[in-house]
C-alpha cells in the first residue's frame, strides 16, 4: 500500500480490519474505486453489521409468507390470488438536517421498495418523532416533516393512512422520521430483484445521477484528502425529491411489470448503482459488466466512484432480455422517463466497472462479497449499571391534578393528517385519527371488491421501552395489533424499525437486543412473523442516544366486511365496557405519559402485561368488531383510561358517567391490553356472559350521555373544554408559520 | 343518456382509475383517454380527474392545457359535450380558458383532506339534474390550491348567469364567495374542487357523489350552438 | 444573440397573497415592525436567442402571456440580463 493510502479506508468510514478483509477477499489491495464500494455496502446502514446477529432471532416463517426480510419489501399472500407488499424505513438523519426533502426522499425511498416488487403502492404510514413543541428548531423539524410527507405523498399518489406523532425531549435534535408503505399486487406478478439469464442488460431508469447523497466517499473527489474531508463544499448538498418524476417511473415500471418484460427489478437506495447492481448480480448468482460511462449524469465530469455511490433519488435498475429493450425504450419515453442500458448480466459472478463496455476495467471485484461477506459483529452488551436501582423507582409521585392533567394530555392530529391525502384509491373505510386503519382489498386485476379489508397499524413507545425494553417491545406489537383488532382484523404480518442509539454504547446493543426478543415473542403469541425491517443506529444528539424506540407496523385482514366497524363514536345511553387486562390499584406508572410528562420520573417498572391473555382479548376484540356486535370501541393507549374515554367523547361530542376509576393510577396508568367497548344496556347482560366464557376479563365501568365527561370524583370537564384542548395544540403550535431555530 | 366517459390522463394525474371505478359502478363506461392522443374517441361525456398533472409545476394546470387532447376537449365542451373537471380537473379547465377565474393557494397555506359540505347553488349543468338549490351534499375535498379568485365583473356574472354551481358551508380555503364549484354560461362545462367520485359508498363515509357522476352520465349533449366558449371576459379563447 | 432574461411573477394588485400575507403577520413578531405589503411570486430564469434585447423582451412577453404567468390572478416582470 502507497503511504498516502494508508488511511483512505478510515477517511471512509472502514475500519482496519474491515480493509484486511477486502484484501483478503480480493487477493490484492482494492483502487479507491472499489474501496469506495465496499465502503458504502459495508455501512451500517446498507450491511445491519450490528443488527443483524440479533435480527436472526425474530420469526420470520409463516406459510402465507411469500418473501420474508432481505429482499426490498416483505410479501404476504392474502388470499384470491393477490399479494400484499409492505416494508418500512426510517429516514431520521436526513430529516434532522433537511426536513422537507428528508420527508419526501424517505416517502420516495419506501414506494419505490414496493413497486419493485411489482405492487402498486396503495397507502402510506408514517410514525413521526420530534422533539418537545416548545423547541423552535423541533417546532421547525415537526413542520417541514409534514409537509414533506404532505407534498410527496399527495403528489406522487398514495394515500398516507395512518401514523403516529410524538413529542419528546429525547428527540431534541434527532427527530424519527419513519415511513411505511403497502401495495397490492397479482400474485403471479412477483418479481425479486435478481439479475440472471447471461446476456441480459441491465437498464437505469428513471432520473439523472447527479452528486447527490455521496456522503463520506466525496472525499475522494481531491487528491488530499486530508483538506477535502475539511472541506464542506465538497459536500453534496441535500437530496431533493421529484415527486413527479417517481410518479411517471413508477407508472412506468408497473407497466413494464405488467407487459412481464423485465426479469429483475431493483430500486436504487442507499449505495445507488453499487448497491442495485451488486445486489441483483449476487442474488441471480450472477456477475455484470457495469459502464459507467452509460449513466446518464446531471452534472458535467463525475468521477466514476461518484457515479457508482450517488444516492440521487427516483432511480430503478431493471433487468431486460435484449429483445424486449425496444419495447422497454417506447413505455419509458411514453412516460417521459430517461432509460440508459448500464450492465450486462455475466456468469462469472464478477462485478466490472468499466468506462465504455470495451473499455478500460476501473473495478472488478467478486459482486457477492460486497453483499454477503459484509462483516458482521457482534457487539459487547451490557444493562444499564444502575438498572435495579432505576427499576425500584416510584413514577407514581408528583403533582397531581387529574383534570388539568388530562387537558395536557390530549392531542388531535387532525391538524396533521388533514395535510395528506389519505382517500385515495376509494379504499379508506377508516383513515388517520383511530385506532387503526382500515382498507377496502381490491382485486389488482379487475379493481373488484373482494368483500374483504386491510387492517393496519404502526406503533412504537420510547417510554415503554426505556423502563423495560424488552417487555415495552412486547406491550408495542401488542398495542399494534389491539389496533388493527379495534377494526376487526386479525393479524398476518409485522415489519419493524428500529430506531436505536450509538451501537458502540453497550447499554445500547443489550437496548437493540432485549426489544428483539421482546417482538419475537410477542410476534409469535400472535402469529404474526416479521417479513421485512429497517435499522437505523446512531440516533444521538451530543452523544446522548435517544430513547430506544422500536417501531412496529402490523398488517392483517377483515374478512367479510359489510359494514364500516364500529368506531369509537358513541351516541348516549350506551353501556360502557372495559374489556381485558383490569389492573390492580396500586398498579405501577412506569413508562406512562403522565409519569414522564407531568410526575417527572421516567423509569420505574413497567406494570405487569399478561401477553397471552392479551392474545385472547385481541381475537375476542377482532370477532365482536367483525360481528357489528358492539356500538363503539376503542384502545386504551398512551395516557392511559381517562385519554381514551376523553377521546371517545370528543370525537363524538357526548358526554360519559365513570365511577370506580378515581386518582391519576386508576385514570392514567398505562397497563397494556385493554380496550372500551360501548353497548346497549340490552346486550350487557349476555355480552358479560360471553366474555366470561372467553376468559377475557370485563368489567363495566359507566355509561354516555349528558355534556360532561365525568370521572368519578376526580374529573368533571365540558367536552367542550375537552375539545379545544385536544384541537388546539398542533395549529397553535407548529400552524401559525415556524421559524427555524 | 351519455354512457361512455372519457376520463383525461395527464402524466401526474391520480384519481383517473377512482373515477373510473365510480362511473362503472353507476352504470357508465368509462374509459381513460390519455393526454397525448389528439382524438377522444367516441365519448359522449368527459371527466378531467384530480391529481397532479405535470406535477402542477409553474401552475396547476398550466402545462396540462398544452397537452395534445385539450384542442379536442375544448371543441367537444364547445359544441355542449357534457365536460366535468374535478379538483386538478377544474384547474385545468380555467387554465384552458374553459372556465374563468384560478385556483390559488389554500388560505392556510396548507394542504387539505377532509369532509366538506356543500350547498347547491345551481342546478341548470350538468351535476345538477334531480338536485334542488340548497340541496346539502357531504363530498371530500383534497387540493392546496382550491381557493378560487376571479374579477369582481366576473363573480357578478357568474352569480347573473346562475353559474355559481356549489358553496361550501363552512368555507374551508378562502375561496370568494365560498365559491366550491362554477360551470360555463351553458351549463355543460363545471369545475368542483370536491371529489364526488370520493363520495359513493357509505363503506368511505358517504355516497353524496354518486348523484352528481349519475346527472352528468344521463345528461343529453346540449345542442350545437356556435356561441363562443369564453362567454366572460378572462376566459380565454 | 444570446439573451439572459429574469422573470419575476408577481400576484396582481388586489389579489389575495395567503403567502405574503403571511410573512407579513409574521415579521413583527420577528421584531420587524416596520415591513409591509409582502407579497410573494416567483423568479423565472431563461436564455434567449433574439437579435436585440427589445425582440429578446418581445419573445419573453408572449411568453408570459401564453404560458409562464396566468393574467388572472398574476403579472410578470420582464428583464433582460445581459445581452
Amino acid at each position: 500500500m502507497a503511504p498516502e493510502d494508508a488511511s483512505v479506508h478510515r477517511v471512509l468510514g472502514l475500519s482496519d480490519e474491515e480493509y484486511e478483509t477486502i484484501h483478503g477477499l480480493l487477493g490484492r489491495h482494492p483502487n479507491h474505486l472499489e474501496l469506495a464500494m465496499y465502503s458504502v455496502m459495508w455501512s451500517e446502514h446498507c450491511s445491519y453489521k450490528s443488527s443483524k446477529i440479533h435480527l436472526k432471532r425474530l420469526p420470520t416463517e409463516a406459510p402465507w409468507v411469500l418473501v420474508g426480510p432481505g429482499e426490498n419489501a416483505g410479501v404476504i399472500d392474502v388470499g384470491d390470488g393477490i399479494a400484499v407488499a409492505i416494508r418500512i424505513e426510517s429516514h431520521n438523519h436526513p430529516s434532522a438536517i433537511e426536513p422537507y426533502q428528508g420527508a419526501a426522499t424517505g416517502v420516495g425511498g419506501i414506494l419505490r421498495d414496493i413497486f419493485t416488487m411489482g405492487a402498486r403502492p396503495i397507502a402510506v404510514m408514517d410514525p413521526l418523532r420530534f422533539g418537545p413543541l416548545d423547541d423552535p428548531r423541533s417546532r421547525w423539524i415537526a413542520e417541514g416533516v409534514i409537509s414533506g410527507v404532505s407534498g410527496y405523498g399527495n403528489s406522487v399518489g398514495v394515500p398516507t393512512v395512518g401514523g403516529e406523532i410524538v413529542f419528546d425531549e429525547t428527540y431534541r435534535g434527532n427527530p424519527l422520521v419513519n415511513v411505511l408503505a403497502m401495495g397490492v399486487l397479482p400474485v403471479e406478478r412477483l418479481v425479486l430483484g435478481r439479475a440472471s439469464g447471461v446476456g441480459n442488460l441491465a437498464v437505469l431508469l428513471g432520473a439523472s445521477t447527479g452528486r447527490d447523497g455521496i456522503g463520506g466517499v466525496s472525499v475522494l473527489a481531491s487528491a488530499g484528502f486530508d483538506e477535502a474531508s475539511q472541506n464542506a463544499d465538497k459536500r453534496p448538498s441535500v437530496q431533493v425529491g421529484d415527486p413527479f418524476e417517481e410518479k411517471r417511473l413508477l407508472e412506468a415500471c408497473l407497466e413494464l411489470l405488467d407487459e412481464g418484460l423485465v426479469t429483475g427489478i431493483q430500486d436504487l437506495g442507499g449505495a445507488g448503482i453499487t448497491c442495485a447492481t451488486s445486489e441483483t448480480a449476487s442474488r441471480g448468482g450472477a456477475g455484470m459488466d457495469v459502464d459507467v460511462s452509460a449513466i446518464h449524469s446531471r452534472e458535467e465530469g463525475m468521477e466514476p466512484f461518484e457515479l457508482m455511490t450517488s444516492e440521487s433519488q427516483e432511480r430503478m435498475l431493471a433487468i431486460v432480455e435484449p429483445e424486449s429493450l425496444d419495447r422497454v425504450l417506447q413505455i419509458s419515453s411514453r412516460w417521459e422517463i430517461s432509460a440508459s442500458v448500464i450492465g450486462r448480466v455475466t456468469g462469472d459472478g464478477q462485478l466490472r466497472i468499466l468506462d465504455g463496455f470495451d473499455g478500460e476495467v476501473l473495478a472488478e471485484l467478486p459482486a457477492s462479497t460486497l453483499h454477503d461477506d459484509a462483516p458482521e459483529y457482534e457487539r459487547p452488551l451490557s444493562p444499564p449499571e444502575n438498572l435495579i436501582e432505576r427499576r425500584s423507582l416510584d413514577a407514581s409521585s408528583g403533582p397531581v391534578d387529574c383534570a388539568a392533567d388530562l387537558l395536557v394530555l390530549l392531542r388531535d392530529p387532525a391538524w396533521v393528517y388533514s395535510q395528506y391525502d389519505h382517500q385515495l384509491f376509494l379504499n379508506t373505510v377508516v383513515g388517520p385519527g383511530s385506532d387503526g386503519a382500515l382498507l377496502r382489498l381490491r382485486d389488482p386485476r379487475t379493481g373488484h371488491e373482494t368483500g374483504r379489508a386491510l387492517g393496519m397499524s404502526t406503533d412504537g413507545n420510547h417510554r415503554w421501552c426505556h423502563v423495560d425494553p424488552r417487555q415495552g417491545t412486547a406491550m408495542v406489537v401488542a398495542e399494534a395489533v389491539m389496533n388493527i383488532a379495534c377494526v376487526g382484523a386479525e393479524p398476518m404480518a409485522v415489519v419493524n424499525c428500529l430506531n436505536f442509539g450509538n451501537p458502540e454504547h453497550p447499554e445500547v446493543m443489550w437496548q437493540l437486543s432485549e426489544a428483539v426478543d421482546g417482538m419475537s415473542e410477542a410476534c409469535r403469541a400472535f402469529n404474526a412473523p416479521v417479513v421485512g425491517g429497517n435499522v437505523s443506529l446512531y440516533n444521538e444528539t451530543n452523544a446522548v442516544d435517544i430513547a430506544p424506540t422500536p417501531v412496529v407496523g402490523v398488517i392483517g385482514m377483515h374478512p367479510k366486511l359489510s359494514n364500516p366497524p364500529p368506531g369509537m363514536t358513541v351516541s348516549p345511553d350506551l353501556t360502557l365496557v372495559l374489556v381485558g387486562q383490569q389492573p390492580n390499584e396500586d398498579v405501577s406508572m412506569a413508562g406512562s405519559r403522565w409519569a414522564w410528562e407531568i410526575g417527572g420520573c421516567k423509569d420505574g417498572t413497567l406494570p405487569e402485561f399478561d401477553l397471552l391473555q392479551t392474545v385472547r382479548t385481541a381475537a375476542y376484540v377482532t370477532e365482536i368488531v367483525q360481528r357489528n356486535q358492539v356500538e363503539a370501541v376503542h384502545d386504551v393507549g398512551e395516557g392511559g383510561l381517562a385519554v381514551a374515554l376523553a377521546e371517545m367523547a370528543v370525537h363524538s361530542g357526548v358526554g360519559m358517567h365513570i365511577s370506580g376509576f378515581d386518582g391519576h393510577r386508576a385514570l392514567f396508568n398505562e397497563s397494556g391490553g385493554r380496550v372500551i367497548v360501548a353497548l346497549n344496556r340490552t346486550d350487557l347482560e349476555s355480552f358479560l356472559k360471553e366474555t366470561s366464557n372467553r376468559g377475557v376479563p370485563a368489567q363495566t365501568i359507566g355509561n354516555t350521555g349528558g355534556p360532561s365527561l365525568v370521572l368519578g370524583s376526580t374529573i368533571n370537564l365540558s367536552i367542550d373544554d375537552l375539545t379545544r384542548a385536544a384541537r388546539d395544540e398542533l395549529p397553535q403550535a407548529l400552524g401559525q408559520g415556524t421559524v427555524s431555530g | 343518456m351519455s354512457r361512455r366517459v372519457g376520463v383525461i390522463r395527464f402524466p401526474g394525474t391520480n384519481c383517473e382509475f377512482d373515477t373510473v371505478d365510480a362511473i362503472n359502478e353507476l352504470g357508465g363506461e368509462a374509459k381513460v383517454v390519455w393526454h397525448g392522443d389528439s382524438d377522444l374517441g367516441d365519448v359522449d361525456a368527459i371527466v378531467i380527474p384530480g391529481g397532479f398533472a405535470h406535477g402542477d409545476y409553474l401552475r396547476c394546470g398550466a402545462i396540462a392545457r398544452f397537452s395534445p387532447i385539450m384542442d379536442a376537449v375544448s371543441t367537444f365542451a364547445r359544441n355542449g359535450g357534457p365536460v366535468l373537471g374535478i379538483c386538478n380537473g377544474f384547474q385545468v379547465l380555467t387554465e384552458a380558458g374553459l372556465l374563468p377565474g384560478a385556483l390559488q393557494k389554500n388560505a392556510g397555506l396548507k394542504f387539505l383532506c377532509r369532509m366538506e359540505q356543500i350547498q347547491f347553488a345551481s342546478t341548470a349543468n350538468v351535476v345538477g339534474l334531480g338536485a334542488s338549490v340548497g340541496d346539502l351534499l357531504n363530498i371530500p375535498i383534497n387540493h392546496f390550491e382550491g381557493n378560487y379568485v376571479c374579477a369582481k365583473e366576473t363573480l357578478k356574472q357568474l352569480e347573473e348567469e346562475n353559474r355559481i354551481v356549489f358553496r361550501y358551508t363552512d368555507n374551508p380555503n378562502g375561496s370568494i364567495g365560498d365559491i366550491a364549484g362554477i360551470s360555463n354560461k351553458r351549463g355543460n362545462v363545471v369545475g368542483m374542487m370536491p371529489h364526488p367520485e370520493r363520495a359513493t359508498s357509505m363503506l368511505l363515509g358517504s355516497n353524496d357523489g354518486s348523484s352528481l357522476l349519475q346527472s352528468l352520465l344521463s345528461t343529453e349533449r346540449a345542442p350545437s350552438t356556435n356561441e363562443n366558449v369564453a362567454s366572460t371576459h378572462d376566459e380565454r379563447i | 444573440m444570446r439573451f439572459e432574461v429574469k422573470i419575476e411573477v408577481l400576484p396582481r394588485e388586489g389579489i389575495a397573497n395567503p403567502e405574503g400575507s403571511t410573512i407579513e403577520r409574521t415579521l413583527p413578531a420577528l421584531g420587524f415592525e416596520t415591513a409591509g405589503d409582502v407579497r410573494v411570486g416567483k423568479v423565472i430564469r431563461l436564455q434567449v436567442e433574439a437579435d436585440s434585447t427589445d425582440t429578446a423582451r418581445a419573445i419573453v412577453e408572449d411568453m408570459c402571456d401564453r404560458f409562464l404567468c396566468n393574467p388572472v390572478i398574476e403579472d410578470a416582470i420582464v428583464e433582460v440580463l445581459t445581452a
